[in-house]
C-alpha cells in the first residue's frame, strides 16, 4: 500500500528527545579526577603505600556493592562510579599506616550498611565514607596514629601501624593536637598549605585540595555555596575566638589544618546528603562550620570535619524545606489577590 | 525588556542544519490526509463525501463552538472520509484527498486591495480569521480567532513569537529572513484589531539575519523588535512574557491577565495571507531536520502531506531512531510515518540512533540541577518524589499542574529520570481526581 511506503522500528518516548551530555558517571569521573591531586600528595609526603590503602579501599567498596547487587538480585549500578568516589574518599581519611584488613571492613560498612541498604545511590542518609570512617574509629589507636612525614620516614608497602610503632619516634602528633591544647603547631604555616605535615593520606594539602576544588568549579560540579559557608564560618569564628595568639594565624592553622579543607570541598558537598536549595546549603555549611569549631574546641577528640558533616548530614531533610524558589506567577497571583 | 528569565538550558542548538536554506516550495504529493481536528477544540464535521471534487481552499469541515473550519490543501477527489493516524498519537477522523495537479483554486478565494483590507471593522477581520481556520502556529493550536476576540480590551502588549528556542527548528527564522514584511503585516492586522499602537517581535539573537531583515522593516509600522539571549525556553509563552513586560501571567490564568497576548510568527503571516489574499490555512513552511538526513530542508508544505514524503524529499543515511513532530525538546515521537503534517507541525525532526539515552532504573542523586534550570521555578526533584505517593494534594502541594513540560529538568538531569513523563502522568492524576471529586457532586 502507498500509505505505508516503509517500516522502520522508530522508538517513542516522552519529550525531551535530547540529553545534556553530563551525567551521574561524568559527574563521579570528574570527582575522581579531582581528587587526583591529593592523592599524589599522599604519596609523596607519606610513601608509595598510601597507593595500595587507596587501591584496596577503592576496590573493596566498588566489590562490596557489586556483591550486594549480586546477592538480592538487583542490576549492579557500579559503572556510575560512585563506589569508586567513597572508595577514594574512605582512604583519604584514614592514616598512612591503617592495615588493609580495617580498611575492607570500613569500606563493607560505608557501602553494605550505609548505602546499599538504604536503596544505593542517591538514597543514604549520611555519607559512607565518613561513616566508614566513624566505624573505623572502634581502632582508636590505628586511627590516630600518624607518621612523620619526609621521605625518610616514608612508610613502604611492606610496613602497617605495628611496625611504624615500633620504631621509636616514628609518630608524630598532628598540628590539630597542638592546637587543642590551645598551642601554635610547631610546622611553618607554608608546610601546612602544602601538605608537608602528618595527618590522613588525603587531607594534608590544602595547595592540591584548591585545584581539585577549582576543578570541580570549573566543571560546574558543584557551586561555591557549601565550601565557602563551611570555611567562611570557620575562619570567622576562629578569627573571632582564637585560643591562641596572634589570632589571624590562629585562623589560617585552622584553616590548614585536619581535615576542613577535604571536609568542606569534597565531603559536605555531596550531592545526596546535601540540601538542593541554595539557601538550604548555605545554612548547611554554616551549620558545619559552627559544629567543626565547637567539636575542635570543646570536644574530647581534636579533629571536628567529619562528625560535623555526619551531624548536618541528618538535618538535610528539615534544611530541604527553607529557600524553596517561588514559582512562576504566585507573585502575580498574590498581587492580584491583594487588589 | 532588559531581564529575561529564569532557569533554562541551553541544548545544542543544531540549527546549522537549515538555518542557511531559503524556503522551498515541497511539490504537491499525490494523496494528503487532511484531519478534522488540527486545533484545541471540538473536531470539524465532513462537509464533503466520498467521490466528492474539491478545489483548493475549498472548506471541507467546520463545527460551531471551539473550533476553525478545515479547507483542502489541494484540488482533486475525496478519496475516502475515514480515520486515520494523527500526530497525537490517536487516529482522528480525516478527508483523504486524491490530488489531480490542476491547483484550481476555489472562486471564494479573492485577494483585497488594501482600500478593502482599511475598510473592514474588526468583527470582520475576526471572522476572516476565523474561516481562514487559523490556529497558533507554534504547536499549542489554539484557535486565533478565539484569542483575539477575548482579548479585545484587555490587551495592551502584543507580543509576536519568532524566539524558536527549539533545537533544529527554522521555519521561523526562514520565515522572518524571507518574508518580513508579511509577519510585520499581519502583526500589524494585530495590533488594529486590539487598537494599539505598538507590537513586539521578540526573537533570539542566534538569528542575526532575521533580526536584519525584521529591523528594516518595522520602520513607522509601531512595531519594536526585541532581541534576547539564546536560552530554551525563551518562545514558551509565560517566559516570553516575562522577558518583553517582566510580568508574570498568574499561575493557572491566561496572558490576558496581565494585558499580553503572543502570536507566533508563522500565525501572523496566515493572517496577513487571510486578509490580503483571501487565503486560508492550507500550507505552512516545516523545518525538516536532523542529525541523519542528507539533504535537511526548510519547506512550504501542504497542510496533510505525510511525514513519509518530508522524510523523502531530503533522504536520510541511516534507519531513524526516532522520528518527531516539532523539535526534539517538548516534540512528540511519531510511530506511523503516514501521519499527515497539520497546522501546528513547524517540524519534522529525524534522529539518528546516536541519539539513544536510556538508563536502567534511574535514580535521583539529589544534585538539585533541575531546580536551577525550572523556568517555572519549581522543584523537579520534589515533584518526582511526589509522583511515588498516592496522593493527590501531595501533587499539587509542589504545584504539578504549573509544569509546561519543557524539558529542562530532563534534558539536565544526569541521572536520566524520566521527568516529564511523570509529571505528565501526575497531571492526568491530578485532572481524572478533580473530574472524578466533580462527578461525585453531581
Amino acid at each position: 500500500m502507498a500509505q505505508m511506503k516503509y517500516y522502520y522500528e522508530l522508538t517513542i518516548s516522552s519529550s525531551p528527545h535530547v540529553h545534556s551530555p553530563v551525567t551521574t558517571r561524568t559527574i563521579m569521573r570528574d570527582v575522581i579526577i579531582a581528587l587526583l591531586p591529593a592523592l599524589l600528595g599522599g604519596v609523596i609526603f607519606f610513601g608509595s603505600r598510601v597507593l595500595i590503602v587507596t587501591t584496596v579501599s577503592v576496590a573493596s567498596c566498588v566489590f562490596f556493592e557489586w556483591a550486594y547487587c549480586k546477592l538480592t538480585k538487583r542490576n549492579s549500578k557500579t559503572y556510575d562510579l560512585s563506589a569508586v568516589v567513597t572508595g577514594f574518599l574512605l582512604s583519604y581519611v584514614c592514616p598512612p599506616t591503617i592495615d588493609y584488613w580495617m580498611i575492607v571492613l570500613g569500606a563493607l560498612f560505608a557501602i553494605g550498611l550505609v548505602k546499599m541498604l538504604f536503596g544505593g545511590i542517591g538514597r543514604n542518609v549520611v555519607n559512607p565514607a565518613l561513616a566508614g570512617r566513624a566505624f573505623m574509629f572502634s581502632w582508636p589507636v590505628a586511627m590516630s596514629t600518624w607518621v612523620k612525614v619526609g621521605f625518610d620516614n616514608a612508610v613502604t608497602i611492606q610496613d602497617n601501624t605495628a611496625s611504624v610503632l615500633a620504631v621509636d619516634g616514628a609518630t608524630a602528633a598532628t598540628p590539630l593536637a597542638a592546637m587543642h591544647q590551645g598551642l601554635l603547631p610547631d610546622v611553618s604555616l607554608l608546610d601546612m598549605f602544602l601538605g608537608n605535615v602528618g595527618g590522613c593520606i588525603g587531607e594534608t594539602s590544602v595547595l592540591l585540595l584548591l585545584i581539585g576544588f577549582a576543578y570541580l568549579l570549573w566543571r560546574k560540579v558543584i557551586t561555591l555555596r557549601i565550601p565557602v559557608a563551611y570555611i567562611g564560618t570557620v575562619a570567622v569564628l576562629t578569627f573571632l575566638f582564637p585560643m591562641g595568639q596572634p589570632r589571624l594565624l590562629w585562623m589560617a592553622y585552622q584553616l590548614c589544618g585536619g581535615g576542613l579543607m577535604l571536609g568542606a570541598i569534597f565531603m559536605a558537598t555531596d550531592y545526596v546528603t546535601s540540601p538542593v536549595t541554595a539557601k538550604g546549603q548555605i545554612v548547611y555549611g554554616i551549620g558545619c562550620g559552627l559544629l567543626t569549631v565547637l567539636i575542635r574546641y570543646f570536644g574530647g577528640y581534636n579533629e571536628g570535619v567529619s562528625y560535623a558533616i555526619l551531624i548536618m548530614n541528618f538535618t538535610v531533610v528539615l534544611l530541604d524545606r527553607i529557600g524553596r524558589p517561588t514559582k512562576y506567577g504566585a507573585s502575580a497571583k498574590r498581587k492580584e489577590a491583594a487588589k | 525588556m532588559a531581564f529575561s528569565f529564569f532557569g533554562g538550558v541551553h541544548p545544542e542548538e543544531n540549527k546549522w542544519y537549515t538555518c542557511d536554506r531559503p524556503l522551498q516550495e515541497y511539490p504537491e504529493p499525490d494523496v494528503l490526509v487532511i484531519p478534522m481536528s488540527q486545533h484545541i477544540g471540538a473536531p470539524c464535521k465532513p462537509l464533503v463525501k466520498k467521490g466528492d471534487l474539491v478545489k483548493k481552499g475549498q472548506k471541507i469541515g467546520d463545527n460551531t463552538g471551539l473550533c476553525v473550519p478545515v479547507h483542502a490543501s489541494v484540488s482533486g477527489k475525496v478519496k475516502a472520509v475515514e480515520a486515520k493516524p494523527h500526530t497525537s498519537g490517536v487516529t482522528m477522523m480525516s478527508v483523504v484527498i486524491e490530488n489531480d495537479h490542476q491547483s484550481t483554486l476555489h472562486e471564494d478565494i479573492q485577494p483585497r486591495t488594501q482600500e478593502q483590507v482599511d475598510a473592514l471593522t474588526t468583527e470582520e477581520l475576526i471572522s476572516i480569521i476565523r474561516e481562514a481556520g487559523i490556529v497558533g502556529m507554534g504547536g499549542a493550536s489554539f484557535p486565533t480567532h478565539v484569542k483575539l476576540s477575548g482579548g479585545i480590551g484587555k490587551v495592551d502588549t502584543v507580543i509576536v513569537n519568532a524566539g524558536e528556542c527549539e533545537p533544529y527548528i527554522t521555519a521561523d527564522d526562514r520565515l522572518c529572513r524571507d518574508m518580513p514584511e508579511k509577519v510585520i503585516s499581519g502583526l500589524q492586522i494585530i495590533m488594529r484589531i486590539f487598537g494599539l499602537k505598538e507590537g513586539h517581535i521578540a526573537i533570539e539573537n542566534n538569528k542575526p539575519e532575521a533580526i536584519r531583515a525584521l529591523k528594516a522593516q518595522v520602520g513607522g509600522t509601531g512595531v519594536v523588535v526585541d532581541v534576547f539571549p539564546a536560552m530554551y525556553p525563551q518562545g514558551a509563552e509565560k517566559q516570553l512574557i516575562q522577558a518583553v513586560t517582566g510580568k508574570q501571567v498568574p499561575s493557572g490564568g491566561l496572558p490576558a491577565a496581565v494585558g499580553c497576548a503572543v502570536f507566533n510568527a508563522a500565525t501572523c503571516k496566515a493572517i496577513h495571507d487571510a486578509v490580503y489574499d483571501g487565503m486560508p490555512l492550507i500550507q505552512r513552511i516545516v523545518t525538516v531536520s536532523g542529525d541523519i538526513l542528507m539533504e535537511p530542508k526548510n519547506l512550504i508544505v501542504p497542510i496533510g502531506t505525510s511525514f513519509n514524503d518530508l522524510m523523502d524529499a531530503c533522504g536520510h543515511s541511516e534507519n531513524p531512531y526516532k522520528v518527531l513532530s516539532g523539535g526534539p525538546m517538548m516534540g512528540m515521537a511519531q510511530y506511523d510515518l503516514s501521519v499527515p503534517t497539520t497546522k501546528g507541525v513547524n517540524a519534522v525532526t529525524i534522529l539518528g540512533h546516536k541519539n539513544r539515552y536510556t538508563v536502567k532504573e534511574p535514580q535521583c542523586i539529589r544534585c538539585g540541577k533541575c531546580i536551577e534550570v525550572c523556568p517555572m521555578r519549581l522543584m523537579p526533584v520534589l515533584m518526582y518524589k511526589a509522583l511515588f505517593t498516592n496522593d493527590v494534594n501531595e501533587l499539587n502541594a509542589v504545584h504539578m499542574m504549573d509544569c509546561i513540560e519543557c524539558g529542562c529538568c530532563a534534558y539536565n538531569c544526569p541521572a536520566a529520570l524520566p521527568l516529564v513523563l511523570g509529571f505528565r502522568s501526575g497531571k492526568q492524576r491530578i485532572r481524572d481526581a478533580a473530574a472524578a471529586a466533580a462527578s461525585k457532586k453531581v
